[in-house]
C-alpha cells in the first residue's frame, strides 16, 4: 500500500496498523490481548447499534438526548461517557498490576511497548475522560438548579462542549481498533514523544485527544463561570450560594485560565511534530524544559479543577446527612478561592529534581505545603458539621467518611512529597503513585461517586439500591486500600513506576497484594453497574417523586424529581442560605403560585454533534496524515459555524398553560404523598416528602 | 434598572435599544471571558518567545530577520482599523442608516486585508532569505506566535463578512446587534496583542 493513490487516501495507514493483523503475524498473548480489546471496542459499538435499531429509538435517542441542549441531559451524558471511559481506564490498571506481578525476574505476559501503552492510557483517560466529563457532568446537572436558573448561560455551547469531549473519548477508543496509543506517559514529556523517538502515530492520537478535550474544558469553564456569575435568581446572593456551586465557579475560572497551557503544550508538541519546529527538541535551539513548564501550569491546576467539585460535594453531603447547617461556611468559600489561586502557584513541584536552584524548589515547596492550610480547614469543618448532628450512615455519607479518613494519609504524603529533599528521594518512584492515587481516588472518584449516589434520584426520580450501593463502597474502600498501600513500601523500597519487569523478589509479595487490591476495585466497578441495573429493575418501588429523598437543604430539592426541562416553573426568590431546608420548616414550599407564564426555552441543535464529529473526524485526519479529511474537517466546521449563526428559529415557547399542568401534577403527587422521618429515608417508603421533625 | 447602566465594558447600547441591552449582558460578558482565555494563550506564546530568544542555533537572530519599516506601517494599519470598527460600533449602536454602518466595517475590512497581505509579504521575505521556522528555535516562537496572531485577525475579517451580510439579511436584530459588540472587542483585542508584538518582538529585536 505504499504506491499509488493510496497514501493520499488513507495516509500512512497499513494493515498492521490493526492489531488483529498484528496477533495473527505475531500470537503472542501481549498482542492477543490487543486483539481482544480491539474486538470489545468493536462488538461493544455493534451491539449498541444493533440493540438501539432493534428496540427502534434512533429517533428518540437523537431528539431526546443527542441533540438536546437541556443542561440535565447534557449532565447525564457527561456522566455515562465517564462511566464507559472508567470501565476501560480501569481495566488497564487491573492488567498492569496482574502483569507487574507476574514480572518478577520474568517477562510477563505483556511486552515492554504494549505495557507503556498501557500506563498512557490509564492516565489520559482517567484524568481527561474518566474525572472530566464525570465532574462537569455533575456541575452541568447541579449547578443551574442550585442557582435557581433555568439553563445554562450559553446551551449551545455546552453541546459543543459535551461533543468535543466525547469526540476526543471515541479518538481514544478508535486508538484501541487502528494503530497504536503513545507510549509516552499521560504527561507526555518530550523530547521522547517528538518525532526523533516516537516517529509513530501514538503521540498524534494522544497529542489531538488531549487538544478536542481542553478546548471543551475551556469552553465548560466559561459557560459556568458566565452562568453563574450572571444567571443567579433573585436574592441568590454569591454568599447565599450552596457550597457546591462555590467549587463549581473555581473550577469553571481554574479551567478558563488553566486549559490553555495545556493547548499550547500540544500545539507546540504538535507544530514540532508535523512542521519540523523546534520547540521542545534536543537540537536547534529547542527546550524540553519549557513544555515542563508549561503542561505543569496545566497539569497542577488541573489537581485542583478536580478535587474541587467533589469537596463541594461532599459539603452538600455532609450537612444534608447530618441533618445540620454547614459548619463554616465563610471559610468553606474562602478556602475554596484560596485553594484555587494557590494552585497556580506550585506547578514547579512535579519537577523538582530537573535543574532549578534549590532556593526556587524551597519556594515552590513552601508554596504547596501552603495548600494543606485551606484543605485542613476544610477538612476540620466537615467533621465540625457533623459534631453534634443526627449522622445517617447512607452511600453518600460513607463515601464522605471515607474520604475524609483516606484523603488525610494522601494529604500527608503530599506533604512529604513536597520537600525537595524527600522528594529527590523518592521521586519517579511508586511512591509517587501511591500519592496521587490516594488523594484522587478519595478527593475525586470518591465525590463523584457520592454525588452520582446523592443526586441520582434527583435525576432520574427513584432511589438508587442500598445494598449494592454499600457492596460497591466496600469494595472501593477495601480495593483502594489494598493496591495502593502497598505502593508507598515499594515506592520507599525503590521501585520505579512504571516498570514493566521487576527484579527484586522481595517486591513479590506486596505486588500480589496490589494485584489483588485491583481486582477488588474492579468487583467494586462491577457493583456499581450491578446497582445500576438493579435499581432500574425496582424502580417503580423507589420513587422519590416529590423530589426531596434526602430532606435536602438547597433549591434543587424543592422541585418534582426529575424536574422539568424548564427546572422552575416560577424563578424562586432567595432569602437566605439552604432555602428550601428553611422554606419548608416554614411551610413556604409546595404551594402553587398565583399565577404561571409562557416559558422560552432554546431548541435542539445538532450543531453539537456535528461540530464533535467533524472534530474528531479532523482529529483522526492529522493522526494518520489524511489530508483530504483535515482540510474537508476544518472547512466543514467553519462552515456549520458559519450557518449556525445565520439561524434564528432557535427558541420554542412552552405555553403557561402546560407549565401550570405539569406543576399542578406535581403538587397532587406532593399531596398525596406521606411525609418520612428520616430513619425510613433508605426504604421504599420514602416517596420524596421530608416529614419536618419540630 | 436605569437605560444608562452599564451592565458590561465596552460599549453598552442602553440609550438606544434597552432590549438587547439587557440581553447583551451575559453574551457579551461570556466574550470577555473568552477573550481573557485566549488573552493566556498569547500570554503564554510570549512567554515562550522570551525563553527561546536567544535559542538561534547560530542562525539568523532577531535583528538580522525583522523589517521594522514595514511592521510599523501594519501597526498603523491595524490601529486604523480599530478606529474604523469603533465607527461602525457607533454607527449601529444610534442606528444611523445601514449604509453608514456598512461602510465603516467596507473599510475595517479593507485595512484588516491589507494588514494580512503585508504580514503574509514579510513571512515570504522572511522565508525567501532562508529565515524558516525549522531553521532555529528562536524562528519556531516567533512562527508561531505571530502568524497566530494573523490566523486571528484572518478569522476577524471572516466574521466581518459574515456580519456585513447578516445586517443585509437581518437588519439589525438582537442577535446581529449583539455580535457586531463581540466583533469589536474581538478586533481591538488583536489591536492590543499586536502592540505587544511590536514592542516586544520588533522593537526589542532592534535591541539586540
Amino acid at each position: 500500500m505504499s504506491q499509488g493513490i493510496w497514501p493520499a487516501v488513507l495516509g500512512r495507514f497499513d494493515w498492521t496498523a490493526l492489531p488483529f493483523v498484528r496477533a495473527w503475524d505475531n500470537p503472542t498473548a501481549s498482542e492477543i490481548i490487543g486483539a481482544g480489546a480491539a474486538s470489545m471496542v468493536i462488538i461493544g459499538a455493534v451491539v449498541a447499534i444493533v440493540l438501539i435499531t432493534w428496540l427502534g429509538k434512533w429517533k428518540y435517542l437523537w431528539s431526546e438526548w443527542l441533540t438536546s441542549l437541556d443542561h440535565k441531559k447534557i449532565g447525564i451524558m457527561y456522566v455515562v461517557l465517564a462511566l464507559v471511559m472508567l470501565a476501560r481506564a480501569l481495566i488497564e490498571a487491573v492488567l498492569m498490576r496482574m502483569q507487574q506481578g507476574a514480572a518478577v525476574n520474568s517477562p510477563g505476559f505483556i511486552s515492554p511497548d504494549h505495557f507503556s501503552q498501557l500506563f498512557t492510557t490509564h492516565g489520559t483517560i482517567m484524568i481527561f475522560f474518566m474525572a472530566m466529563p464525570f465532574l462537569t457532568g455533575i456541575i452541568n446537572y447541579v449547578t443551574p438548579l442550585q442557582i435557581g436558573a433555568r439553563d445554562v448561560a450559553f446551551p449551545l455551547l455546552n453541546s459543543v462542549s459535551l461533543w468535543l469531549t466525547g469526540g476526543a473519548a471515541g479518538l481514544m477508543m478508535a486508538s484501541l481498533v487502528i494503530g497504536r496509543f503513545s507510549t509516552g506517559g499521560w504527561s507526555g514529556y518530550p523530547p521522547y514523544t517528538e518525532l526523533a523517538f516516537s516517529p509513530d502515530v501514538g503521540p498524534d492520537y494522544w497529542i489531538w485527544a488531549l487538544t478536542l478535550g481542553s478546548v471543551g474544558s475551556t469552553l465548560t469553564g466559561l459557560n459556568f463561570a458566565v452562568t453563574i456569575f450572571k444567571m443567579r435568581a433573585p436574592g441568590m446572593h454569591l454568599m447565599r450560594m450552596t457550597l457546591f456551586v462555590w467549587t463549581a465557579l473555581c473550577t469553571s475560572i481554574m479551567m478558563i485560565f488553566a486549559m490553555p497551557p495545556l493547548t499550547v503544550a500540544t500545539a507546540l508538541l504538535a507544530l514540532d511534530r508535523y512542521l519540523g519546529f523546534h520547540f521542545f527538541t534536543n537540537d536547534l535551539g529547542g527546550n524540553m524544559m519549557n513544555y515542563a513548564n508549561l503542561f505543569w501550569l496545566f497539569g497542577h491546576p488541573e489537581v485542583y479543577i478536580l478535587v474541587l467539585p467533589p469537596f463541594g460535594v461532599y459539603s452538600e453531603v455532609v450537612s444534608t446527612f447530618s441533618s445540620k447547617e454547614l459548619y463554616g461556611y465563610t471559610s468553606l468559600a474562602i478556602a475554596t478561592m484560596a485553594i484555587a489561586v494557590l494552585s497556580f502557584t506550585v506547578w514547579l513541584h512535579h519537577f523538582f529534581t530537573m535543574g532549578q536552584s534549590a532556593d526556587i524548589n524551597a519556594v515552590f515547596g513552601i508554596a504547596t505545603m501552603t495548600i494543606a492550610v485551606p484543605t485542613g480547614v476544610k477538612l476540620y469543618d466537615w467533621i465540625w458539621t457533623m459534631f453534634r448532628g443526627r449522622v445517617r450512615f447512607t452511600v453518600p455519607m460513607l463515601y464522605s467518611l471515607a474520604f475524609m479518613m483516606t484523603f488525610v494519609i494522601g494529604g500527608a504524603t503530599g506533604i512529604m512529597l513536597a520537600m525537595p529533599p524527600l522528594d529527590f528521594l523518592v521521586h519517579n518512584t511508586v511512591f509517587l503513585v501511591a500519592h496521587f492515587h490516594n488523594v484522587i481516588i478519595p478527593g475525586v472518584l470518591y465525590g463523584l461517586l457520592a454525588g452520582y449516589h446523592y443526586w441520582f434520584p434527583k435525576a432520574f426520580g427513584f432511589r438508587l439500591n442500598e445494598k449494592w450501593g454499600r457492596i460497591a463502597f466496600g469494595c472501593w474502600v477495601v480495593g483502594f486500600y489494598l493496591a495502593f498501600m502497598p505502593l508507598y513500601v515499594l515506592g520507599a523500597a525503590g521501585m520505579a513506576r512504571r516498570t514493566q519487569e521487576v527484579f527484586e523478589p522481595a517486591f513479590r509479595p506486596w505486588l500480589y497484594i496490589a494485584g489483588f487490591g485491583a481486582l477488588v476495585l474492579l468487583a467494586a466497578l462491577a457493583a456499581l453497574f450491578v446497582q445500576l441495573w438493579v435499581s432500574i429493575r425496582e424502580r417503580e418501588a423507589n420513587r422519590v417523586t416529590a423530589g426531596d429523598p434526602w430532606d435536602g437543604r438547597g433549591l434543587e430539592w424543592s422541585i418534582s424529581a426529575p424536574p422539568p426541562e424548564y427546572n422552575y416553573a416560577v424563578i424562586p426568590q432567595i432569602r437566605g442560605r439552604d432555602p428550601f431546608y428553611a422554606g419548608k420548616r416554614k411551610d413556604e414550599c409546595y404551594a402553587p403560585p398565583a399565577h404561571y407564564h409562557d416559558i422560552t426555552m432554546p431548541k435542539n441543535s445538532m450543531t453539537g454533534p456535528v461540530i464533535g464529529i467533524l472534530g474528531a473526524a479532523t482529529a483522526f485526519g492529522l493522526v494518520w496524515h489524511i489530508w483530504w479529511l483535515v482540510i474537508l474537517g476544518v472547512l466543514a466546521i467553519v462552515g456549520t459555524v458559519i450557518a449556525r449563526s445565520f439561524a434564528r428559529d432557535v427558541h420554542r415557547i412552552i405555553p403557561a398553560a402546560e407549565v401550570a399542568w405539569t406543576d399542578m401534577t406535581w403538587l397532587r403527587t406532593v399531596a398525596d404523598a406521606t411525609p418520612i422521618p428520616r430513619q425510613l429515608e433508605t426504604s421504599s417508603a420514602n416517596q420524596g416528602l421530608a416529614e419536618i421533625a419540630t | 434598572m436605569s437605560t444608562n447602566e452599564v451592565r458590561h465594558p465596552g460599549l453598552n447600547l442602553g440609550a438606544t435599544d434597552e432590549v438587547t441591552h439587557e440581553q447583551a449582558e451575559s453574551a457579551v460578558f461570556g466574550f470577555w471571558v473568552f477573550l481573557m482565555s485566549d488573552a493566556v494563550i498569547f500570554a503564554l506564546l510570549f512567554a515562550t518567545y522570551g525563553v527561546m530568544l536567544h535559542g538561534t542555533a547560530g542562525g539568523p537572530t532577531p535583528a538580522a530577520v525583522y523589517k521594522i519599516g514595514s511592521a510599523f506601517i501594519e501597526t498603523m494599519i491595524l490601529l486604523t482599523s480599530s478606529f474604523t470598527f469603533g465607527m461602525a460600533s457607533i454607527a449601529m449602536k444610534h442606528e444611523t442608516g445601514y449604509g453608514r454602518l456598512l461602510a465603516w466595517m467596507v473599510v475595517t475590512l479593507a485595512l484588516g486585508f491589507a494588514f494580512l497581505g503585508m504580514e503574509l509579504h514579510d513571512f515570504a521575505t522572511m522565508i525567501g532569505n532562508g529565515d524558516y521556522p525549522t531553521r532555529s528555535g528562536f524562528l519556531s516562537a516567533f512562527f508561531a506566535l505571530v502568524p497566530l496572531h494573523g490566523l486571528h485577525v484572518f478569522f476577524g475579517s471572516l466574521w466581518l463578512i459574515v456580519m456585513m451580510v447578516q445586517v443585509l439579511v437581518f437588519g439589525l436584530d438582537a442577535r446581529v446587534k449583539i455580535n457586531i459588540l463581540r466583533l469589536g472587542l474581538f478586533w481591538h483585542f488583536l489591536d492590543i496583542v499586536w502592540i505587544v508584538i511590536f514592542s516586544v518582538v520588533y522593537l526589542q529585536g532592534l535591541i539586540a
